[in-house]
């Protein structure tokens, strides 16, 4: 007896917009120019939609602002906020509104202009009083903090996070939306500026504009629509700490429970995914999410993602679009995570593309490792 | 059950934290029914949900969990060291080490917790345990 939300509502519109550099934008404008992009795609338009779901960092009611911006009344509207991952959240709550009739049409989108503002991370975060007097650069000590812990206890190298890098970027250089194509080795990683020991500059995810949308019905409806449907299987949210001095343990993120859940829900397995998006702000989150989502053991991350292992080519397709290393990254990268999984499921990748999948996980991070929503999506053929 | 309850009444948890550092003293809050400490104090144990805490004084004895160096110019400060520390008690915090090359700050190391009074804002610094 399958989970009542399991493939209850599907995906029928994506956009993107401002990828890169949008000059002149508002973080909104790009958000409206997605939503635009999806609406298209769906062959709907706006007064059709009565559901918005959205987190922003330059807004502090998001979803009010968003609604008023694209001049909508929304029956249902969430603005839960957990940080990157908060899309692929809105992904459960979304399928949930739908499916007991609080909404018909759900867009979940976002929007930000972070490169072209200036480049700093925008933030309405309190301070953490604990953590402020000893000044860790924000958020990438953190990361660092966990990547030092991870190469402690299980002999991770500076070489295997290296080979994260180079995977996206390989991926990168077959996706002609990607930010940065140039070839990139292992040795140009390791040879970048350090920033926070051990993660140097080309550890890091990139800096720039970007929106995205996606729009979900109920999946009675979505063969209606002009695209193959990608229906939600399954989703899990956990937390397990907001500041990294409170994480349990700095080498296992609550993935472990979150993935658990969502496979869960969708009644299966790590052996039934094709294709995998995860949320790599830095190289070591790659590495921690395949540990804690299963795909290897705790520990073996490291050699998991050596030599070209999650490259194209590789035994397992990882962040095809070039990820947030090399693709896209404006502030909060969620959305793009869960687009880039649709677009492979309905076969629209191109030179990228992975070979007819029918099953992608996508899993979010929010804050410093501290929110993980997995979301499992799938064609019809696995419904 | 009175509505009022004399746990909660008096200085919050911050206050009493740096009001003791401003003493020169390192404490925090033991949960009286499962025994662990925690850190950041708070009037509730996050380990068992206990509101029954007391203040307890601290070795000051901890353990490197994890360190970075965070880099930056010579002429703005140079490099510095951000780190947890695993205190002898349980609580993990973060924190800095003092008195050492932050480079050569490692996983493992013993530190002593030194008491930094900083005007208003007392806060918790390390360094190397003697005899270890």
């Amino acid at each position: 007896m399958s989970h009542e939300l399991r493939g209850s509502s599907a995906v029928v519109g994506v956009g993107l917009a401002g990828c890169g550099e949008a000059h002149g934008r508002a973080p909104l404008d790009i958000l409206a120019e997605a939503t635009h992009n999806a609406l298209d795609d769906a062959g709907l338009k706006l007064s059709d939609v009565d559901g918005i779901f959205t987190g922003s960092s330059y807004h502090f009611m998001p979803a009010l602002s968003t609604a008023e911006y694209l001049g909508i009344k929304p029956r249902f509207s969430d603005s839960s906020m957990v940080g990157g991952s908060s899309f692929v959240a809105h992904t459960l709550n979304a399928a949930m509104a739908i499916k007991t009739g609080q909404c018909d049409v759900a867009l979940i989108c976002y929007g930000s202009n972070q490169r072209t503002a200036g480049g700093k991370l925008a933030t309405m975060s309190e301070q953490q009083i604990y953590e402020a007097p000893y000044k860790p650069r924000y958020p990438i000590s953190s990361y660092a903090l966990a990547a030092a812990r991870h190469m402690h206890q299980y002999g991770t190298t500076r070489e295997q996070m290296a080979d994260v890098a180079v995977a996206a970027r390989q991926w990168a250089q077959l996706n002609p939306a990607a930010f940065a194509r140039e070839e990139l080795t292992r040795q140009d990683v390791l040879n970048s500026r350090m920033i926070s020991d051990p993660l140097s500059l080309l550890d890091c995810c990139l800096v720039t504009d970007g929106g995205g949308a996606v729009i979900m019905v109920s999946s009675e409806r979505a063969k209606d629509f002009p695209n193959k449907p990608v229906y939600v299987l399954g989703t899990g949210t956990a937390h397990w700490h907001r500041q990294i001095t409170q994480m349990p343990d700095l080498t296992t993120t609550a993935a472990v429970d979150a993935g658990k859940r969502a496979f869960a829900m969708a009644g299966l397995t790590k052996d039934d995914v094709d294709v995998v998006e995860l949320y790599d702000a830095f190289t070591i989150n790659t590495i921690l999410f395949l540990e804690d989502l299963g795909f290897c053991a705790k520990g073996e991350g490291g050699a998991f993602v050596e030599n070209g292992n999650i490259a194209p080519g590789g035994s397992l397709p990882v962040n095809t679009n070039g990820g947030g290393l090399s693709c896209v990254h404006p502030g909060m990268y969620g959305i793009f995570i869960l687009i880039e999984a649709i677009q492979q499921l309905r076969g629209g990748c191109g030179a990228r593309q992975v070979d007819n999948p029918e099953v992608a996980l996508v899993n979010g991070n929010g804050g410093v490792l501290s929110s993980q929503v997995t979301t499992i999506l799938g064609t019809e053929a696995v419904l | 059950m009175s509505a009022t309850d004399n746990r909660f009444s008096g200085p919050g948890p911050d206050q009493i934290y740096s009001d003791f550092l401003r003493e020169g003293v390192f404490s925090l809050p033991q949960c009286k029914d499962c025994h662990e400490f925690h850190f950041f104090p708070r009037v509730v144990c996050p380990h068992c949900g206990s509101f029954n805490l007391e203040w307890k004084e601290l070795t000051g004895k901890g353990e490197v969990y994890s360190t970075t160096t965070v880099r930056r110019k010579p002429e703005r400060g140079g490099n510095y060291n951000v780190c947890h520390v695993t205190l002898a008690e349980g609580p993990r915090l973060m924190s800095r080490v003092e008195g050492v090359d932050p480079l050569d700050v490692k996983i493992g190391d013993q530190v002593s917790a030194v008491i930094k009074n900083d005007g208003d804002s007392p806060f918790i610094v390390f360094v190397p345990a003697q005899g270890v």
